[in-house]
């Protein structure tokens, strides 16, 4: 993994934030407080606009700069929760290189695996969870098994929209949307969208190229 | 939406500015990372610091001062503040005795404080305030909420930090004033947040949403419009009921402080309705109201509608609650 392709893929998640802007505020208006969208706009506006700072860096320097400043941006759960999946990510890229599709599955893990800790929430509490869980262990496993990225990027991206749609018949568990027992089924939960969208997008630049 | 606005980007940080003005006897507003302090940092206490997404003014910033607070963090708009203010405001006011954070049990809330928390390089503890009684506790839920009965929790925290107490008595106190309070609100409209721009969700005329969140959240159930009897009636069932199913009572004199908190857009004379019949009913429980409060003090922006907050009295906390205090928006004894 490079720099460049993190601050690229930073640039595509930010457009795909934004593009999604009505889809993200109506979800979160049903089920949650409405303030997702403006979040992450923020979020993703802030790394698009620190790539100077960001160019110059490994990638995992850059990605933990990435997730402290998404630590003092975002706010809500998803600002320590993002945070500490860039972060722990980082801090595994550091130790074992990325040099491989392998090597960068067990990061990514990583990161979902610090997501876990710090919401405890696991999946099928309706929660982003129920996306990233199944991509990283989906991820690990095709890692082994072939080195055809779009391949990989292909079935990822396949996964994490299964993940998304899976979060519409539960019942939430974790987070806002927890006191509202059943009425939230039938609703998709907009962090599990977000996290879809930015997976897609991270997916289709690998695709592109 | 119609709102006094100039920039909606820059709300927050004009109102924090207005309000660090207007009180400028009372807090220091810092900027970037936003946070408020006293104006007059306080020795040889507890530091108590309280935070959370803005919308919900005075709460917290409003309670600065002495027997209150020692400093604020305003988050966005309904959005928890981020740990970098929690660790500058923090920083700013420990007096060697350690960092008690008060805060509101939501998961954003929850995590940045955690952050926070696992960051500050000296002593701190943390107390969640969960009075909400519309959200049935289960182990399957993140819990309850923590809304108006926050500010009992940071009235009696604050006094008994003035008398020099420590930090484990401190938090100690704030845990049994949680316990002791239970609350719920209704809605009659929704509220806009301003980036959002449109009310964040439907509610016709003739409808209303009881044990909703002060963010605008879904409560139990949409039911409709009745008379003010009739829904406070049910308020008061649910907090009784709460009581009951937490297997927590009233001292032998039953004693209570009855707190009625405007949403922000129903009328003090709507609210003195509410607690007119609302004491009526929990005197008819067998409840003596010796402390009261009514107005607005958790409030969810622009919306219509009422919180209804129970708070079991002890000598204790009677004390703590009766003390001095000289804040924005709560001032008596002093």
């Amino acid at each position: 993994m490079h720099t460049e392709f993190i601050l690229a893929a930073a640039k595509n998640i930010q457009q795909c934030i934004l593009a999604n802007e009505s889809t993200l505020e109506s979800l979160d208006r049903e089920i949650g407080d409405g303030d997702h969208y403006i979040n992450m706009k923020r979020g993703a506006n802030t790394i698009v606009e620190l790539e100077a700072e960001l160019t110059p860096l490994k990638p995992d320097e850059a990605l933990n700069k990435i997730g402290m400043k998404l630590l003092s941006t975002i706010g809500g759960a998803s600002g320590p929760l993002l945070a500490s999946f860039f972060m722990s990510m980082a801090k595994v890229l550091k130790e074992n290189g990325g040099d491989s599709h392998a090597k960068i599955a067990a990061a990514f893990s990583a990161g979902v695996q610090a997501i876990i800790q710090r919401g405890k929430a696991n999946i099928g509490e309706k929660t982003m969870l129920d996306v990233l869980i199944p991509v990283a262990q989906q991820f690990e496993i095709l890692a082994t098994q072939t080195s055809d990225v779009n391949l990989i990027s292909k079935s990822l991206i396949r996964t994490a929209e299964q993940g998304m749609l899976s979060t519409k018949d539960l019942i939430a568990t974790k987070g806002r949307a927890a006191g509202l027992g059943e009425r939230a089924i039938g609703h998709i939960d907009p962090g599990a969208k977000s996290c879809q969208l930015m997976i897609e997008s991270v997916c289709k630049l690998v695709l592109e190229k | 939406m119609k709102k006094f606005i100039n920039n909606v980007d820059n709300i927050l940080v004009e109102s924090l500015s207005g309000f660090a003005k207007a009180h400028s006897d009372l807090v220091e507003l810092h900027l970037e990372p936003n946070f408020l302090t006293r104006a007059n940092k306080a020795q040889n206490k507890v530091a108590i610091i309280s935070g959370g997404g803005s919308g919900h003014e005075p709460l917290h910033a409003g309670y600065i001062g002495y027997g209150m607070l020692d400093a604020a963090c305003p988050g966005h708009v309904f959005t928890s503040p981020t740990p970098d203010q929690m660790l500058m405001a923090a920083e700013a006011v420990h007096a060697d005795k350690g960092v008690l954070f008060i805060v509101k049990n939501y998961a954003g809330d929850v995590m940045n404080f955690e952050m926070a928390a696992e960051m500050l390089p000296f002593e701190n503890a943390t107390v969640l305030t969960s009075d909400d009684c519309a959200v049935i506790n289960s182990t399957y839920t993140t819990g309850r909420r923590g809304v108006a009965g926050t500010v009992i929790v940071e009235k009696c925290v604050g006094s008994l930090a003035e008398t020099g107490a420590d930090l484990k008595a401190c938090k100690a106190l704030g845990d049994k004033v949680n316990k002791q309070t239970a609350s719920i609100g209704v809605a009659l409209t929704s509220c806009t947040v301003p980036t959002a721009g449109r009310p964040t969700f439907d509610i016709n005329e003739s409808e209303l949403e009881i044990g909703v969140g002060i963010h605008g959240e879904p409560g139990r159930r949409r039911e409709a419009m009745r008379e003010a009897d009739e829904i406070v009636g049910d308020c008061v069932e649910a907090i009784l009921t709460d009581f009951k199913i937490r297997d927590i009572h009233p001292t032998n004199k039953h004693e209570a402080l009855l707190l009625i908190n405007g949403f922000g857009a129903t009328p003090l004379m709507e609210l003195y309705l509410i607690f007119n019949t609302a004491a009526k009913l929990f005197n008819l429980q067998g409840f003596e109201i010796s402390r009261s409060l009514v107005g607005n003090y958790t409030t969810a922006l622009d919306m219509a509608g009422a919180s209804i907050t129970l708070c079991l009295l002890d000598d204790e906390i009677k004390q703590h609650w009766d003390s001095p205090v000289h804040t924005a928006a709560l001032r008596w004894g002093k």
